[in-house]
């Protein structure tokens, strides 16, 4: 890196408070400046811009103001904006939310510094993600399907198993036609060392580790540090993705540490707030970073997204949760009802979805009958559930012999279609022919989703036929 | 009073520049060295505030502010059609071929192409020496395969044309000179218009007419004028997009001007893939030869998010112009409330519920009111009617419709297509709730329908919709007792009102056939649903039992009349309805003879 002679050192800082400091009688400070300060304990942080005008600059600092004071803390401006150093060589190796390594290997030799930024695809650049990734998930793969360069949260809350289904993801995740395996860039804001571990050792057990980088931010580890993080392993996947033509699978864990880090400097700087506090620009913000998922035409590799957040109180209907849903090509959700009654992956189809799923399955990508499958297992599965209200009510004895077939229909689903091991990995053509069985239970005249054709081709009692 | 200043604070979009006194409000300035582009949005003393539209990362106090005394403006002329540009109409293929895959800042490209050269040929009309006012026809351009460019004077020029050309032009030809009371004028076949303001025309008109969508629960229940203003509000993952696409793909206007305000990139690519192939059921070309995209993506900067929906809507009014029907889909304009509400937030403005600003409502009627069906600007003895029609996605959220961004569109909208996100949990779409939706324009338009596509089109929908009214009133009886406790006739209107939700209202928008559905087939297809209703209680009256009328051979038949081609499907009607009376025939006989 490049000494900039245009640094300049202060100690004028006038107020700390919250995560800010505001540093006076400065010059030629520019928005978005990374800042360094030195307390007089001899600790170095680092800061950024977030307000520059003629005398004043107001700083974010990353590592918490604490050992801060107003008459000796040395601040310093350095010319630059937040950049991360990346190479080729950062797959297998660990780095704190700043980037810098904690695996007790060297500092990376950079070959290039970027900008964590990262400026807007150009949609006329973009290329349409249309791959099938086959997560060997029923229900991702049949009902809600990923492809590559999509992203798509895990919605779940406190004391579910999102982290094994990422990591099942992680694990399983391979492009059909190739067969290829992803490279993972992972990024840890806030949670625990205990989950961080989990990961670290799923990896391992697999062999994965060398295919991965690491950003950890855990939940001890400065707060506003976060902010940054997720923009950290993003500019990374996508040089690794760019320039050494690699598919990428981005897993941002958990989004809610990250929006609120949002809210503190938010409310720090006394801005007026948007729901529940959070500040106006979140939808802005988030979508800066989930943005960056995608193809670009004319290169080969593919950044695909897995945020995972935890919604507070199970609320969809939360900011963050909410928000994200807004600028996300689709959401899986997890479900406490049935995680209580032991299903696992607990993924309720009926609030989740893949916004790319329609291009991304059929004729050679998929096979011709799954978007008629898996619309009728909708359909049916949202029938079923109805009927499992309405029994609550008026008892079973009231309902039609139709009813009752879509009320086990349900039970069905979620015994034989949800529930799988959490090292089974089931080919499509696998998920494909349990839909096919559990349908073959209702009347055919009830499958209407699906084309006449079709039905006669692939529906097990014509099958048997033949 | 100098025409430069200089940037005294930068606040993330937002710019304080000092030595402004001068400046108008809604001034176009240069920010910083690379000459960021900026509007002033308020003045304080010697101080301007400017929204920056690129990203001010990097920009220091100090740096200079130009003013360019002229206010934010589009370039309007042969070449916005087929193009996609971004919130201030920055042309977005090519400034990928000038800086690359991402949109880098500071980039200046011209809205329409300077170089090409269009062929410009006079109409009768017009002849040199002839007084001119604004709005008259000089001349057309073919600018696309179905829409002939109309070269218009620009509204406020009059005087006596003392020359007019014909030939190959570029945008900057001068093609006329008007003689007017001051200087001559120039004519080109570019002109620019400021886009916080409404183009002029001449007379508003009632909404008579309506704007087919080819969509069922649109054309059918919900229908939605020429000139209109219509909101589709809903959670995320209710279809709010899918719907946008739609009207763009099927609608009957001639052009269309697609706005992506805030929204996901890769929905932007799926329209400037889809457009160029997708047969426009009109006309006969794509869907892009009359279609105009506006992308300013989520990510974008969020200053030209909220100009966005203003250059959208000005393009429109321009072909609106020249007497043609043009619409506006504009997604979402949630996100251009949120654009205005961080402004508002970094000018340290009062807020208002929410947070949003307390002239959100009064914006939000501005902008609805400058659709409308209309005599445009020209002599009675040349008169022309276009229009503008406004479609905006809403996205309320937690999917609830009492935020103020919602509420305030509902108060000047005419058409309210409420998105449930029950409905589309169970992949029922297009998921607009029949019970909370309604439409202003029925009784305008009704007149419409009677004559042009069937005396009792009109009272066909209400039948439907009164079924699905005592449906709804049904279910919370069998939430009690169940079905089975249900008499006869009332089981068979819960059976039809099934028939209608299932068979008609849902529409597979990525069915070949089914995504559009001509006037002529909904009418049809209620035709059908109606007869085995009237046929379902006749039966009962003679004493059939309901699960007799359930396990009806006819009803696979309706269920998949969906997918038989608009053009074969007068057949297919007349097919199903012989087939029908003569299995409720058969039922009857069976129930004597047994």
């Amino acid at each position: 890196m490049a000494i900039d002679t245009s640094a300049r050192e202060y100690t004028t800082i006038r107020e700390a408070a919250g995560p800010l400091i505001v540093v006076e009688g400065v010059e030629g400070v520019s928005y978005g400046e990374v800042v360094k300060i030195v307390t007089p304990g001899g600790e170095e942080k680092t800061g950024q811009v977030l307000e520059a005008s003629k005398e004043l600059a107001v700083v974010q600092v990353f590592e918490g103001t604490s050992g801060i004071d107003t008459a000796k803390t040395k601040v310093r401006f350095t010319g630059d904006i937040m950049r991360i150093s990346v190479s080729q060589d950062m797959l297998g190796r660990f780095f704190d939310g700043l980037g810098r390594p904690i695996d007790g290997g060297p500092e990376v030799i950079p070959e290039d510094r970027l900008s964590v930024i990262g400026a807007a695809i150009n949609p006329t650049a973009r290329d349409y993600p249309r791959e099938f990734i086959q997560t060997g998930i029923s229900t991702i793969d049949g009902m809600n399907t990923l492809v590559r360069g999509q992203k798509l949260p895990i919605f779940s809350g406190a004391g579910m198993p999102h982290n094994a289904l990422a990591a099942q993801i992680a694990r399983q995740a391979k492009v059909l036609s190739t067969g290829e395996p992803f490279s993972v860039v992972f990024a840890a804001m806030g949670i625990t060392h205990e989950e961080a571990s989990f990961f670290m050792r799923d990896f391992e057990r697999t062999g994965a580790i060398e295919r991965i980088v690491a950003f950890l931010n855990l939940a001890d580890d400065p707060a506003i540090e976060r902010v940054i993080t997720p923009r950290m392993a993003l500019t990374t996947a996508e040089f690794l993705a760019y320039e050494y033509d690699m598919h990428i699978l981005v897993i941002l864990t958990d989004m809610t540490n990250y929006c609120e880090a949002l809210r503190e400097i938010a409310a720090a700087r006394e801005e007026v707030p948007g729901r529940r506090g959070y500040p106006g620009y979140m939808y802005t913000d988030l979508s800066m970073n989930y943005e960056r998922a995608g193809r670009i035409k004319g290169r080969k590799g593919s950044i695909t997204q897995i945020p995972i957040l935890s919604m507070p109180d199970d609320d969809i209907t939360h900011p963050i949760p909410d928000l994200t849903g807004y600028i996300t090509e689709g959401q899986f959700v997890l479900s406490r009802d049935l995680h209580r009654r032991g299903i696992y992956p607990p993924v309720d189809v009926l609030p989740s979805l893949s916004r790319l799923m329609d291009e991304g399955i059929g004729p050679e990508r998929t096979r011709e009958d799954h978007a008629g499958v898996s619309n009728q297992l909708y359909a049916g599965y949202a029938e079923g559930r109805d009927m499992r209200d309405l029994v609550a009510v008026v008892g079973e004895e009231a309902l039609t012999s139709r009813d009752r077939k879509y009320l086990e229909f349900a039970d069905e689903f979620e015994k034989r279609f949800v529930t799988q091991d959490r090292n089974e990995d089931r080919s499509i053509e696998e998920t494909l022919s349990i839909g096919w069985d559990l349908l073959a239970a209702l009347p055919e005249g009830e499958l209407k989703r699906i084309d006449e054709h079709i039905i006669k081709k692939y529906h097990p009692k014509y099958r048997k036929e033949e | 009073m100098g025409e430069k200043g200089l940037i005294a604070k930068i606040t993330g979009p937002l710019v304080v520049a000092d030595k402004m006194r001068g400046c108008e409000m809604y001034e176009v300035i240069k920010v910083g060295e690379e000459g960021l582009l900026g509007e002033t949005i308020r003045l304080d003393g010697d101080s301007a505030y400017v929204q920056v539209y690129e990203d001010t990362t990097g920009l220091k106090p100090g740096e200079p502010v130009i003013r360019t005394k002229a206010p934010l403006s589009v370039e309007l002329g042969p070449g916005i059609l087929k193009n996609f540009y971004d919130g201030v109409q920055r042309p977005l293929k090519a400034i990928k071929e000038k800086v690359g895959d991402y949109v880098e800042r500071g980039v200046s490209v011209d809205a329409l192409d300077r170089a090409k050269k269009w062929k410009f040929t006079q109409v009768p009309t017009a002849e040199e020496g002839k007084e001119i006012v604004g709005g008259v026809i000089l001349g057309e351009v073919q600018e696309s395969k179905v829409i002939t460019h109309k070269i218009l004077v620009p509204p406020g020029v009059h005087g006596k044309l003392l020359e007019l050309k014909e030939g190959d032009f570029t945008v900057q030809d001068t093609i006329a000179r008007v003689q007017t009371e001051g200087e001559d004028v120039e004519l080109k076949l570019m002109q620019k218009w400021p886009v916080r303001k409404g183009r002029p025309y001449k007379e508003k008109l009632d909404p008579e007419v309506p704007l087919l969508t080819g969509q069922r629960i649109n054309d059918t229940f919900f229908p939605i004028a020429k000139g209109g203003t219509g909101a589709i509000p809903g959670g995320f993952g209710t279809g709010k997009t899918v719907m946008q696409h739609q009207l763009a793909r099927w609608a009957d206007s001639q052009v269309i001007v697609y706005i992506g305000c805030g929204e996901r990139g890769n929905e932007m690519t799926e329209v400037l893939e889809d457009f160029p192939k997708l047969i426009d059921p009109y006309s006969g070309e794509t869907l892009m030869e009359r279609s105009t995209l506006i992308a300013n993506t989520s990510n974008m900067p969020v200053a030209a998010r909220e100009a966005s929906i203003y250059t959208g809507i000005t393009l429109a009014e321009y072909y609106r112009d020249m007497g043609y029907d043009a619409a506006i889909q504009a997604d979402s304009t949630s996100r251009w409330a949120e654009a205005l509400r961080e402004i508002s937030g970094r000018l340290e403005e009062m807020p208002g519920e929410e947070g949003y600003p307390a002239y959100l409502a009064t914006r939000l009627a501005d902008f609805y009111e400058r659709a409308g069906r209309v005599k445009t600007l020209c002599p009675d003895s040349e008169e022309r009617i276009g229009s503008v029609t406004v479609v905006g996605a809403v996205s309320p959220p937690g999917g609830d419709f009492s935020e103020p961004v919602t509420q305030n569109t509902l108060r000047v909208v005419g058409d309210f297509w409420a998105l449930d996100s029950s409905l589309a949990d169970r992949r029922h779409f297009p998921a607009i709730s029949w019970l909370r939706s309604y439409s202003l324009y029925l009784g305008g338009l009704r007149e419409w329908f009677a004559k042009s596509a069937a005396p009792d089109f009109t009272e066909q929908r209400e039948k439907m919709m009164g079924l699905l009214q005592k449906e709804a009133e049904l279910q919370e009886i069998v939430q009690l007792v169940g079905a089975d406790a249900l008499p006869p006739r009332e089981r068979g209107t819960l059976e039809v009102a099934r028939m209608i939700r299932e068979d008609f209202l849902q529409q597979n928008a990525y069915h070949e056939i089914d995504s559009f559905c001509s006037l002529e087939k909904q009418y049809l297809m209620a035709k059908i649903v109606l007869q085995w209703y009237d046929g379902a209680m006749d039966a009962v009256e003679a004493g059939i039992r309901v699960e007799k009328l359930e396990g009806m051979r006819i009803k696979d038949a309706i269920a998949r009349m969906k997918y038989v081609p608009n053009e074969d499907f007068r057949e297919k009607y007349e097919q199903i309805m012989k087939d029908m009376k003569d299995e409720f025939e058969a039922i009857k006989v069976k129930l004597k003879a047994g």
